[in-house]
C-alpha cells in the first residue's frame, strides 16, 4: 500500500517540465491546421450555419461567413493563444479558457471548411448540437456510474456490461409489459444488479477490480448475446416489440430559438440525465454524505477511525452506479431505437470510463469529456450528408486520438482517488 | 501455474494493520508430489487445479440452467408437470446432454468417427475435432500471452485488439503486396505481423512512459483508433481495398504467404498452433528466465522497490508493452495468414477481449495461458458445432468462460459453495493495482 504514495520524485519533475510547452506546442499546431489545411483547401464561397430546423417556427437566418478567411482568422487566434500560453504563467482557469478556445477554434474552422460553397445545403446547427447532447446520454449516465464507484474507492470497468444488461433488460420489460416506465425500471435495476454482482465480488471476495469488471463484460454481452438469439429473435413480437418514450417539449423553455430544440425538446431521459448531473455533483461537492464518500475513496482507513462504515459506502455506491448506467442503458433501447439488437452498447462503457478519467472524476469534467465524443459522432452524421469528401472514419477516429493527446499532453498525470482499486481489510 | 512457487508479491489488500488475513500464511500449493494424502487434502484444502476444476463445473451448471431456461420444450414439458412429472425431468435431461455432448463431440472427439473409421472411414477424421479445438485456441493463446506479459510488468493490456489490427494489417499488406519465395515470403509476414503489433504496444508503452497516462485509458482508445483506421485502409480503393469491391475487405493474400496446414484446408491446426506453443516457450523462457523478465516481475511486484534497484520503470513499461504488442500482432498472423479468408474490418473479433479472460484464468503464467487458451478454444469450437446441431447459440459458451474466469478469481467463493477449508491466502490472481499502479 506504500507502493503508491512514494511518487518519484526526478521523474515527475522532468515530466512537467517537458509538459510545459505541451499545451502551447498543441495549441500552434492546431492552429497551422487551421489555416493551412482548412483554410487553403476551403471551397470557394460562403459557409451557411443553419440556426433553426427545417420548417421550425420562429425561423431564424442562416450565417453566412466566407468559408476559407473564417478559418484564417481562427487559426491565427489558436496560434496567438498558443504563444501566450508559452509566454505568460496562466492561472487555473485560463489554462482551461484556452484549452476551450483553441478547441472552439479548430471545430469552427472545420465547421467552415466542411461547408463553404456546399452546394447540398446549409450545416444544421440545431440538429448537430440535439444529436451532441443525445449521443452523450449513454456516455455521461456512464462516467457517472463509473465516479460514484470510483470516488468510493471501487474501479467500474463493467459500465459497457452495466448499459447492456439495462439495455436488454428495458426493452424486453417493457416490450412484456406494455409500459416504457417499467421498462426504465427494469433497465435500471438490471444494472444495478451487475453493480451489486461487482461490488460483492470487489468487496466481499477481495477480487481485482478491474478482472470483475471485465469479466461481466463478457458475461453482459455472451448473456444477451445468447438470451437475444434465443428467445428474442424467435419470439420478437413478446420480447422485443420495440415501444418507446416519446418526446416531452417542455413548455416555455422549448420555444426559445436554437436553445429550446437542443436543451429542451428531448425525451425523458434527456431530463433525467440533467437531474443527475446536478445531483451527483452536488452530493458529492457540498454535502455530508459526499465528504463520506470520498474520504472513504481517498482514505478509507482514516474514514473506518472516525466511524464512516466504509464497506457499507462502497456497496451502496457501486450499486448505485449500477443503477445510474441501468438507465443509460435503459436509453439506447426504450429512450431511442426501441428494439435491443445484438451489443447495442458497442462500447460506449469504455468511452464513458475514459470520459470519466478525461474528466477526472468529476462530474461536470465527466460531461464535457463525453459531450466531446458526442459531437463528433453527430459531426460525422453531419459530414456526411454534406457529403463532405473526408471519409467519416477518419472523423469517427478523431475523439480517440483527441482523447489520447488530452490524457498525455494536457491532462497528463490525472489523479484518481486515492484508494481507487484496493479492497479494504477491516483490521 | 507450474511456476506458482516463485515468490510473486502480490498486491496486498489495502489493509488498516499489518496482520493482513493469510498474508504471510505459506502458500499451499507449492511444488509438492500430489501422492495418496496429499490428493485428498489438496481437495479439502482446495488446491489451485482443484479449485479451477470446480469452477468449470459450476460454470457448466450454469450454462445447463440457461440452455433449459431457453428451451421451450422443456419449458412445455415442466409447464405439465403436475400430469407428467417424470416428462419434464427427461425433457430437461435431453435437453442438457444433447447440446453438451454435441460441445464435447465438437471440441474434444466424437465417437461416431471411431466406428466410422472401423468401417472404412478416414482416421484423420477422428482427430479433426482436436484439431479444430487448436486451431481456435491458437489466436486465443497469443493474446493471452500477450495480455500476460503486461500483467506480470504490473500494466493490463485492454488493447490487444488494437495491436492485433496492427499486425493483421502489416501481415496482410506484405501477403498481398510483396513478391518472395514460398517459406521466406511466410516468415516476412510473420515477423511483419509481429513488428506491427510491436509498434502499437511501444507506442502505449512510450506514452505511459513520458507522460504518465494510464494505460487502460490509452489502450482502449487505441482500439477504437485501430477499429476505425481498419475500416478506413479496406474501404479505400487506393489503399487497402481488394480491387472491384465495395465492402471493407482485402485483397487475399498470396499462396505463398499462407501457413500450411496439418491435413485438410482450415478450420484446422498448423503451423500456427506451432507458432502459438513456441511463443509460450518463449514468453515462459522471458519471464522466468531472463534478466529483463526478471525486471518485469519487479517492476510488476513494486514499481518503486524497483527504481530504488536501480531497475529502469519506463524502460521495462516500454519493453514489455512493445513485447505484448508483438504477441497480439503475431495472433493476427496466425488468422490472416492461417485462414483462407481475406482480412475483413471486423476479422479482429473478440481476440483481444478473450485474451484477457485466458491471461487471467492461466493466472497469467504462460503455461497457465496455454492450457486456458486451449480450454476455451475447446469451448469454442465446440460451441459452433453445438449451434449447428441443436440450435443453443454458441454465445452460451462465452458465458461460460467468463464465468470461469469470475470463480477462478474468487478462490473463497468456491470455497463456500462446497465447503472447503481454508487455508490461508490461496492461489491468488493476477492482481493489476488500480488506476495508480
Amino acid at each position: 500500500m506504500t507502493t503508491t504514495l512514494a511518487p518519484p520524485t526526478p521523474v515527475r519533475a522532468r515530466v512537467l517540465d517537458r509538459r510545459r510547452y505541451l499545451a502551447p506546442t498543441t495549441f500552434i499546431v492546431l492552429g497551422v491546421v487551421d489555416i493551412f489545411v482548412f483554410g487553403l483547401f476551403a471551397h470557394r464561397g460562403d459557409a451557411v450555419f443553419a440556426l433553426s430546423l427545417p420548417g421550425a417556427t420562429p425561423k431564424l437566418p442562416g450565417i453566412h461567413v466566407p468559408g476559407a478567411l473564417t478559418a484564417y482568422v481562427l487559426g491565427v487566434i489558436s496560434i496567438g493563444v498558443g504563444i501566450l500560453r508559452a509566454v505568460v504563467d496562466l492561472p487555473r482557469w485560463g489554462k482551461r479558457l484556452s484549452i476551450a478556445v483553441v478547441l472552439l477554434c479548430f471545430l469552427l474552422s472545420l465547421l467552415a471548411w466542411a461547408d463553404a460553397g456546399n452546394s447540398v445545403g446549409p450545416l444544421q446547427i440545431v440538429d448537430l448540437l440535439q444529436g451532441t447532447l443525445t449521443a452523450s446520454i449513454p456516455l455521461v449516465l456512464g462516467a457517472l456510474a463509473g465516479l460514484l464507484g470510483e470516488r468510493a474507492g471501487v474501479i467500474n470497468i463493467a459500465i459497457e456490461g452495466q448499459l447492456l444488461t439495462g439495455a436488454f433488460v428495458a426493452a424486453a420489460v417493457a416490450s412484456v409489459t406494455g409500459g416504457v416506465w417499467l421498462g426504465l425500471l427494469g433497465g435500471s435495476l438490471a444494472g444495478g444488479l451487475v453493480g451489486a454482482i461487482l461490488a460483492i465480488f470487489a468487496i466481499m471476495f477481495l477480487v481485482d477490480q478491474i478482472i470483475v469488471g471485465v469479466v461481466l463484460n463478457v458475461i453482459a454481452l455472451g448473456l444477451t448475446n445468447y438470451l437475444y438469439d434465443r428467445v428474442m429473435v424467435p419470439y420478437a413480437t413478446t420480447f422485443n416489440s420495440g415501444n418507446t418514450f416519446g418526446t416531452l417539449k417542455i413548455p416555455v423553455l422549448g420555444n426559445i430559438p436554437i436553445i429550446g430544440p437542443v436543451f429542451f425538446d428531448s425525451n425523458i431521459f434527456l431530463y433525467i440525465t440533467y437531474a443527475l448531473i446536478l445531483v451527483i455533483q452536488i452530493a458529492l461537492f457540498r454535502t455530508r454524505w459526499g465528504l463520506r464518500v470520498r474520504a472513504v475513496g481517498e482514505h478509507p482507513v482514516a474514514a473506518d477511525t472516525v466511524g464512516i462504515r466504509v464497506l457499507w459506502t462502497r456497496y451502496r455506491n457501486v450499486i448505485l452506479g449500477g443503477l445510474v448506467a441501468g438507465i443509460g442503458g435503459a436509453y439506447l433501447t426504450v429512450g431511442s431505437v426501441g428494439f435491443f439488437t445484438s451489443d447495442i452498447s458497442s462500447g460506449f462503457g469504455y468511452i464513458a470510463l475514459a470520459a470519466m478519467i478525461f474528466g477526472r472524476w468529476t462530474p461536470l469534467g465527466s460531461v464535457a469529456a463525453a459531450l466531446l465524443f458526442g459531437f463528433s459522432y453527430q459531426l460525422q452524421t453531419e459530414l456526411s450528408v454534406l457529403r463532405v469528401p473526408v471519409s467519416s472514419f477518419i472523423l469517427l477516429m478523431a475523439p480517440y486520438v483527441a482523447t489520447i493527446i488530452a490524457v498525455a499532453g494536457l491532462v497528463g498525470r490525472v489523479r484518481p482517488p486515492a484508494a481507487d482499486g484496493q479492497p479494504y481489510v477491516k483490521a | 501455474m507450474s511456476d506458482q512457487h516463485e515468490a510473486e508479491p502480490s498486491a496486498e489488500p489495502y489493509v488498516a494493520s499489518a496482520t493482513a488475513e493469510g498474508a504471510d500464511a505459506p502458500q499451499p500449493d507449492g511444488r509438492r508430489p500430489l501422492t495418496g494424502n496429499m490428493i485428498i487434502q489438496a481437495v479439502t484444502e482446495g488446491h489451485s487445479v482443484v479449485l479451477t476444476i470446480l469452477a468449470v463445473f459450476i460454470a457448466l451448471l450454469v450454462g445447463a440452467v440457461l440452455i433449459v431456461a431457453s428451451d421451450p420444450v422443456v419449458l412445455r414439458a415442466w409447464d405439465s408437470f403436475g400430469y407428467a412429472p417424470g416428462t419434464a425431468f427427461t425433457a430437461t435431461w435431453d435437453s442438457v446432454s444433447a447440446a453438451y455432448s454435441a460441445l464435447f463431440e465438437g471440441a474434444i472427439f466424437s465417437p461416431a468417427t471411431v466406428s466410422a473409421a472401423f468401417h472404412g472411414g478416414s482416421i484423420a477424421a477422428i482427430f479433426y475435432p482436436l484439431s479444430l479445438t487448436a486451431f481456435e485456441a491458437t489466436p486465443l493463446i497469443l493474446t493471452g500471452l500477450s495480455v500476460a506479459v503486461c500483467f506480470r510488468a504490473g500494466m493490463f493490456n485492454i488493447g490487444a485488439a488494437g495491436q492485433w489490427i496492427g499486425g493483421a494489417l502489416v501481415a496482410t499488406w506484405l501477403g498481398y503486396a510483396v513478391h518472395l519465395p514460398i517459406v521466406l515470403h511466410a516468415i516476412v509476414c510473420i515477423i511483419g505481423a509481429f513488428a506491427g503489433g510491436a509498434v502499437l504496444g511501444w507506442l502505449v508503452g512510450i506514452i505511459k512512459a513520458r507522460t504518465g497516462a494510464h494505460e487502460v485509458i490509452l489502450t482502449i482508445m487505441l482500439n477504437y483508433v485501430m477499429y476505425n483506421f481498419l475500416t478506413f485502409l479496406l474501404s479505400s480503393q487506393s489503399l487497402m481495398q481488394a480491387p472491384r469491391q465495395t465492402n471493407a475487405v482485402a485483397p487475399n493474400i498470396a499462396g505463398s504467404a499462407t501457413l500450411p496446414h496439418v491435413g485438410g484446408p482450415p478450420p484446422q491446426a498448423g503451423v500456427g498452433f506451432l507458432i502459438a506453443l513456441a511463443a509460450a516457450a518463449g514468453t515462459w523462457w522471458l519471464l522466468s528466465r531472463s534478466t529483463m523478465g526478471f525486471e518485469f516481475r519487479t517492476v510488476g511486484a513494486s514499481p518503486s522497490a524497483a527504481r530504488s534497484a536501480g531497475i529502469s520503470v519506463e524502460r521495462v513499461w516500454v519493453l514489455s508493452f512493445l513485447i505484448a504488442g508483438g504477441l497480439a500482432g503475431l495472433s493476427a498472423s496466425t488468422i490472416v495468414q492461417g485462414q483462407t479468408a481475406p482480412l475483413t474490418f471486423n476479422s479482429y473479433g473478440t481476440y483481444g477481449f478473450d485474451g484477457i479472460t485466458v491471461a487471467l484464468l492461466g493466472r497469467a503464467r504462460p503455461l497457465g495461458v496455454l492450457l486456458a487458451g486451449l480450454l476455451f478454444g475447446a469451448l469454442d469450437a465446440g460451441g459452433t458445432v453445438m449451434e449447428a446441431a441443436t440450435g443453443v447459440p454458441a454465445d452460451i459458451t462465452n458465458v461460460i468462460e467468463a464465468l470461469i474466469v469470475l470463480l477462478v478469481a474468487a478462490p473463497p467463493l468456491i470455497r463456500m459453495l462446497f465447503r472447503l477449508r481454508s487455508t490461508g491466502a490461496g492461489p491468488q490472481a493476477v492482481a493489476s493495482k488500480g488506476w495508480s499502479g
